[in-house]
């Protein structure tokens, strides 16, 4: 126990801060930490990236350079990435955007974007996981799967522990509900009160929690396990709703609802939405894209002027299409984006920050390694409930930090 | 997880009481609660044509045989690590209840299970509430996992 010390994990947007970690015993290393963040510490050694020019080890200062090179002759560069990056490197990769008047998107946009839209303009009420796990006694996961995407999320704040307000927990006070497409393996936990819809139905499934609410008879679904739904939430006190990407492909152009919901059930008692983001600063850039712009994804700078623009056709698709040079930090686009766009980025001339060898890595033009955030570099994070996180680093490196690199492409501009 | 009467198939079936029971399916029992052994049924042994049955008994009740003192298995390859059964583990919210009670890790070494490099570990089985003679069958560590990576036999 002497030899372990408390650590921080950035392997999700949880960011558990209880990791005990050790460099002294040659076996066990890491106390506490999910499956998630132990691969996400293995990344210290496994295949770390070089600096490398079109397939050929370079000097840093050499694929810095050709890096500033591409993005300066660069008529409409993407910047893609972001959501595993501290918000200080954010904070300089907004500069260089607004500088080269970059497209700016990050992969938030096809999962949780639209949710963490709504509650960081304040459209729907939110809270913290603190709160959660103090106060809350029904928990809906809606096309999210903690158990796979955020391990720790029942165990830390949503169903198992004991909080202020919940000192019988998931025995006798809490309430897990699951609403996915297949059967998760959170909905294994909790298989009386789980709703399976179909790709697409989550309109329907919506509309007849309004329903039952109501007191009508739903038109979709089981009734009789829809009217037991509707009075578990009528009987919930604090309730919160946890939408994951699952939702977004049905209720992205119908998000009125899902506000119309949140609005219905607060009438009935106390619920609040957390997204479960992607990346582990996914809501850092977000917010700070908001502070920035007042838009959370998909914005353009124009070249001349800086002037933001924010269009349908500059969602990442168009974006991706019109890139004649792309810039990647703090993710791997060529294997997380739909392959149609994945397919007209690895077209373009890709520079690439990355600290461990990825398919993206592997295809670009240059690749310049980076140190991991909040392992080998520190910062500040978001967590994906809003709370600000300071990052410890704990591995020593010689490698640069994602701030560093980016003010370095800036200067070499 | 195997059962009772999946073993009871594959024994002789005839109630021999060599074994020193009074029926096969008590002795398929006495099995599953690791208070016999195999080789005690010597029929099964000896004879040829209990062969098949034998090499298909020891394939099924090969994971028992890492089972704990409790009978609890742990499969490392399911594991996601979650900590879902360190929290609600009884003993160990006993044991740091502003820990393991609040969600946190644990950070004594009093706990029953722990995650340790992502898989959850086993330790101080004699605290377990399933250890010994008088022992209550709690499954609070089995029921709240997602993965079934943890099983009492």
């Amino acid at each position: 126990m002497t030899d372990y010390n408390y650590k921080s994990c950035t392997g999700c947007a949880l960011i558990c801060e209880d990791i005990l970690y050790s460099d002294k015993e040659a076996v066990t290393q890491a106390r506490n930490i999910c499956r998630k963040g132990q691969a996400h510490y293995q990344s210290l050694f496994a295949e770390r990236t070089k600096p490398m020019i079109e397939g050929r080890e370079a000097s840093l200062d050499q694929a810095i350079a050709r890096a500033a090179e591409i993005l300066k002759g660069a008529k409409s560069p993407l910047i893609y990435g972001w959501s595993n990056s501290s918000s200080e490197a954010q904070a300089v990769g907004m500069d260089l955007a607004e500088r080269i008047g970059a497209a700016v998107d990050d992969p938030s946009t096809y999962c949780e974007g639209l949710f963490m839209e709504m509650v960081l303009k304040g459209e729907v009420p939110s809270c913290t996981l603190d709160d959660v796990r103090n106060y809350a006694d029904t928990s809906i996961f809606w096309g999210s799967d903690p158990s796979s995407s955020q391990p720790r999320h029942l165990s830390r704040f949503s169903y198992f522990p004991r909080g202020e307000k919940r000192q019988k927990s998931y025995e006798e006070e809490r309430t897990c509900i699951v609403v996915d497409v297949r059967e998760s393996p959170t909905a294994r936990l909790c298989p009386n009160t789980t709703y399976r819809v179909g790709p697409g139905e989550d309109v329907q499934f919506l509309e007849a929690i309004l329903n039952v609410l109501e007191g009508k008879i739903p038109k979709f679904g089981d009734k009789k396990k829809m009217i037991e739904l509707g009075s578990v939430l009528k009987k919930t006190e604090y309730g919160v709703i946890f939408p994951g990407r699952g939702i977004f492909p049905s209720l992205q152009d119908k998000m009125e609802l899902f506000s119309d919901l949140m609005a219905r059930l607060n009438e009935v008692s106390t619920f609040k939405a957390i997204p479960v983001a992607g990346g582990f600063n996914t809501r850092g850039f977000n917010q700070l894209l908001l502070d920035r712009t007042g838009y959370v994804k998909s914005v353009s700078f124009q070249q001349d002027n800086g002037k933001i623009i924010h269009r349908p056709e500059d969602s990442l698709a168009g974006a991706a299409k019109r890139a004649d040079a792309l810039l990647a930090f703090g993710s791997d686009p060529l294997a997380e984006l739909p392959v149609g766009v994945a397919r007209a980025l690895a077209k373009v001339p890709m520079v690439v920050i990355d600290s461990c060898r990825s398919i993206t890595s592997d295809e670009a033009r240059v690749v310049i390694p980076s140190a991991i955030s909040g392992l080998e570099a520190g910062g500040t994070a978001i967590r994906t409930d809003g709370m600000k996180v300071s990052l410890e680093p704990f591995m020593k490196t010689d490698r640069l930090a994602e701030k560093q690199i980016l003010t370095r492409i800036m200067e070499a501009m | 997880m195997v059962s009772a009467m999946e073993i009871y198939m594959l024994l002789p079936k005839t109630n021999c009481k060599k074994c020193g029971l009074p029926t096969c399916m008590a002795f398929a029992v006495g099995l599953l609660g690791r208070e016999k052994k195999l080789d005690e049924c010597t029929p099964l042994i000896e004879e040829k044509k209990y062969e098949a049955k034998l090499a298909k008994l020891r394939e099924i009740m090969a994971p028992l045989e890492n089972a704990s003192e409790t009978g609890l298995v742990i499969h490392p390859e399911k594991c996601f690590g979650c900590g879902n059964c360190v929290v609600a583990c009884p003993v160990n919210v006993a044991a740091e209840p502003t820990r393991c009670g609040a969600g946190l890790g644990p950070e004594s070494e009093k706990v029953i299970l722990r995650v340790e490099d992502g898989e959850v570990k086993a330790f101080n089985l004699e605290e377990c509430r399933r250890f010994g003679p008088n022992k209550i069958l709690c499954n609070a560590c089995t029921a709240t996992c997602p993965s079934k990576a943890i099983e009492f036999v």
